[in-house]
C-alpha cells in the first residue's frame, strides 16, 4: 500500500513552547489511522499543520508524494483533503440540506459556474443521500443551530464527505456522543472507509472507539511521537502506559 | 417568510410592484423626488446587505462609493456621455476601488474593519472635496442631465422615477439570483464560521473581496442614480453621515434579509418626511422610533416577522406531536 500521507519532521512552535516537536509519519491508502495522547501533547496542532490552518515552523507535509505544506486549507481541500473540528463548527443558520450542499459546492465547476449555474450546484440529491447515511432525514430542513450536540457531530462528520475526500482528519467525532450514536457513527465511518477506500486519521480520547475501528495507531506526548503500532501492540507498550493509558 | 403560501407570496409581491407603478403617478414634484430617493438609496442599501448581511464583512464606507458613483457619472454627462455608459464605468470603478478595500478585511474584522473602513470614507470626502480640477471641490457639478431611454426624455420627476424603479427592479432580480446561487451561500458561510468554509474548500479570501466588491458596485450604481436625480452634487451628501445612513437602514431593515432594505431605506427616507408634522421634534422622534425598534428587535423589522414565523412552526409542530401522543395514548 501506498503512502496517501506523508509527515516529515514538522515542528510548530508557539513563542518559547513547542506544541509539535519534530513528528514524521506516514498514512497508508485505505487505512485508518488512529492518534492518541494526553491533553496538550500536540494532536490538534499536528492536524492544523497538516491541513495549512498553522503553518508549521519546520518539517514538510507529502500528500500523493507532492509537497503541500504552507498550502492554504480551501487549496488541500480541493485537493481531496478533508476534516472535522474538535468543538463544534457547523453553519447554524443554514439548514441541515443546506450545510450539506455548501459543504459540496466547491468541488463542483468553477467561480464562474457556480454563479451562474444551478442554485443547489447539483447537490439536493448527494446531499439527501447524505442526509440518510447519517440518519438525520427528519432534520433536513432545520437550521443546523437547533440540532442536539451529537446530532450536530454526526452532520459535522457528513459535511467532511460531501467532496468526495481521499483523506479526512477527525478530530475527536467521538466527543459528547452518545453511546447509539456513536455505534451508529463508526459503522458510518467503517462503510465510507470500504465503499470508497477513503483513508482516515482520527483523534479520539475514547479508547475503546479507537481500538476497535483503527488499523494502526499512533500515541503521541509532548509533541513527539511516542509509539506507533497495531492497537494490540500499542495497549502494552510500557511507556504508552506510563504517559497515557495509566495502569 | 416561508410560512406564507407561494400564490399568497407572488400576489402580494405582483400587488406591491403595481402600487409602485401606478400610485406615485398623480404624485407632485417632491413626492416623486422622495420615492425616488427611496429607488435610489434601496440599491446602496441591497450591496452593503450583501457586504454586512450576508457576508458578515462590516463597512462603514456605502455612502464613499455612492459618492465614487455619484461623482463619475456627474463627469461623465457633464461630458456628454449617455447615462447607461456612465453607469458602467461608475460599477467597474466602484467594484475595482471595493475590490482593493477588501484586503484589509482579510486581515481585520469587525469593529477593526469598521475603522479601517471609516478611514476610507474620510479619504473618499477628502478626494471630492479637495481635488477640486476633477470634483468642482466644494463648488460641486450642476447641470447635471437626465438621460433620453429609447429617445424619451426623463426630465421630468414621473419619467425619472421609472428610471430609479426600473433600476431597482434590474438589481433585485440580480441580487436574487447572486443570493440563492453557491455564492450567496458561501458569503453566508463567511458570515457564519469562516474556519469552517476553509476546511471544505471554500476559498473565503476570493469570496471575501468578492462581497466588497460587489457590494460596493452596487454602492456606485446608486450613486449613478443619485447624481442625475438631485442634478446637482457636492461632496456634503457623500460624507460618513450617508455611510452611516445606509448602515441604519440595513439594520433596521434587518441585515442578511433580502427585503431588509427595501424596508430600512423606507423608514431611513420616508419616516422623517411622515413625521414633518410634529415639525421641530420630526428629527427627535425619528430618532427615538429607531431606537425603539432596535431595542425590541435587534435583528430588524423582518427580525420580528422571522421569529413570529419561527413561533408559529414551533406551535405546529408541538400540535402535531401532542396529536400523536394521543391517538398513541388511545391505542393503548
Amino acid at each position: 500500500m501506498s503512502a496517501v500521507l506523508e509527515v516529515t519532521n514538522i515542528k510548530k512552535n508557539f513563542g518559547g513552547i513547542s506544541a509539535v516537536d519534530g513528528v514524521s509519519f506516514d498514512v497508508r491508502e485505505g487505512e485508518i489511522l488512529g492518534l492518541i495522547g494526553p491533553n496538550g501533547c500536540g494532536k490538534s496542532t499536528l492536524f492544523n499543520c497538516i491541513l495549512g490552518q498553522l503553518t508549521p515552523s519546520g518539517g514538510e507535509v507529502k500528500l500523493d508524494g507532492k509537497v503541500v505544506t504552507g498550502l492554504r486549507p480551501s487549496e488541500l481541500n480541493k485537493l481531496g483533503v478533508s476534516r472535522t473540528f474538535q468543538l463544534l463548527q457547523v453553519f447554524p443558520k443554514l439548514s441541515v440540506r443546506e450545510n450539506l450542499i455548501l459543504a459540496g459546492q466547491e468541488h463542483q465547476g468553477n467561480m464562474a459556474s457556480r454563479l451562474v449555474g444551478r442554485s443547489d450546484a447539483g447537490l439536493t440529491d448527494a446531499a439527501d443521500q447524505m442526509i440518510g447515511f447519517f440518519k438525520l432525514d427528519h432534520l433536513a430542513v432545520e437550521p443546523a443551530g437547533g440540532l442536539s450536540y451529537g446530532q450536530q457531530k454526526l452532520l459535522d462528520a457528513a459535511m467532511a464527505f460531501m467532496g468526495g475526500p481521499r483523506l479526512v482528519l477527525l478530530d475527536e467525532p467521538a466527543g459528547g456522543v452518545n453511546p447509539s450514536m456513536l455505534a451508529d457513527l463508526k459503522d458510518r465511518l467503517v462503510a465510507i472507509n470500504r465503499e470508497k477506500n477513503a483513508t482516515f486519521v482520527v483523534i479520539e480520547h475514547n479508547m475503546e472507539f479507537v481500538m476497535s475501528l483503527c488499523s494502526r495507531v499512533m500515541v503521541m506526548a509532548e509533541g513527539k511521537v511516542l509509539a506507533m503500532g497495531r492497537p494490540d501492540e500499542v495497549r502494552k507498550n510500557p511507556a504508552v502506559i506510563e504517559a497515557y493509558l495509566g495502569h | 417568510m416561508s410560512g406564507f403560501a407561494k400564490p399568497l407570496k407572488i400576489a402580494l409581491g405582483l400587488a406591491v410592484i403595481a402600487a409602485l407603478i401606478v400610485v406615485p403617478m398623480n404624485f407632485n414634484r417632491y413626492g416623486l423626488f422622495i420615492l425616488s430617493q427611496w429607488a435610489v438609496m434601496t440599491i446602496a442599501a441591497m450591496g452593503l446587505n450583501l457586504t454586512l448581511g450576508y457576508a458578515g464583512q462590516v463597512s462603514l464606507a456605502q455612502g464613499a462609493f455612492v459618492g465614487i458613483g455619484a461623482y463619475a457619472a456627474a463627469i461623465m454627462t457633464t461630458h456628454g456621455w449617455p447615462l447607461p455608459a456612465a453607469i458602467v464605468v461608475a460599477i467597474v470603478l466602484s467594484f475595482a476601488v471595493g475590490w482593493v478595500l477588501g484586503y484589509p478585511a482579510l486581515r481585520v474584522q469587525h469593529h477593526y474593519l469598521a475603522f479601517v473602513t471609516l478611514a476610507f470614507s474620510t479619504l473618499a470626502f477628502l478626494v471630492f472635496r479637495n481635488e477640486s480640477w476633477l470634483t468642482g471641490g466644494i463648488y460641486g457639478i450642476s447641470n447635471i442631465p437626465r438621460p433620453h431611454i429609447f429617445g424619451l426624455a426623463t426630465n421630468k420627476p414621473l419619467p425619472f422615477y421609472y428610471v430609479c424603479l426600473g433600476s431597482l427592479a434590474i438589481v433585485s432580480l440580480a441580487v436574487w439570483w447572486l443570493i440563492r446561487s453557491p455564492w450567496g451561500r458561501a458569503f453566508m458561510a463567511l458570515r457564519e464560521n469562516p474556519l469552517r468554509a476553509q476546511s471544505l474548500g471554500v476559498d473565503t479570501r476570493r469570496y471575501t473581496l468578492m462581497a466588497f466588491a460587489i457590494g460596493s458596485a452596487l454602492g456606485g450604481v446608486a450613486g449613478a442614480l443619485y447624481a442625475p436625480l438631485t442634478q446637482y452634487i457636492d461632496p456634503v451628501p457623500f460624507n460618513l453621515s450617508l455611510s452611516l445612513d445606509l448602515l441604519m437602514m440595513v439594520i433596521v431593515g434587518g441585515a442578511g434579509f433580502y427585503f431588509g432594505p427595501f424596508l430600512g431605506a423606507m423608514i431611513a427616507v420616508l419616516l422623517p418626511e411622515w413625521l414633518r408634522f410634529t415639525e421641530g421634534y420630526y428629527l427627535m422622534l425619528y430618532a427615538v422610533a429607531v431606537m425603539l425598534l432596535l431595542i425590541w428587535s435587534p435583528t430588524g423589522i423582518l427580525g420580528i416577522l422571522d421569529r413570529y414565523m419561527a413561533a408559529r412552526r414551533t406551535r405546529a409542530a408541538s400540535a402535531l406531536r401532542a396529536v400523536a401522543k394521543s391517538r398513541l395514548e388511545t391505542a393503548q
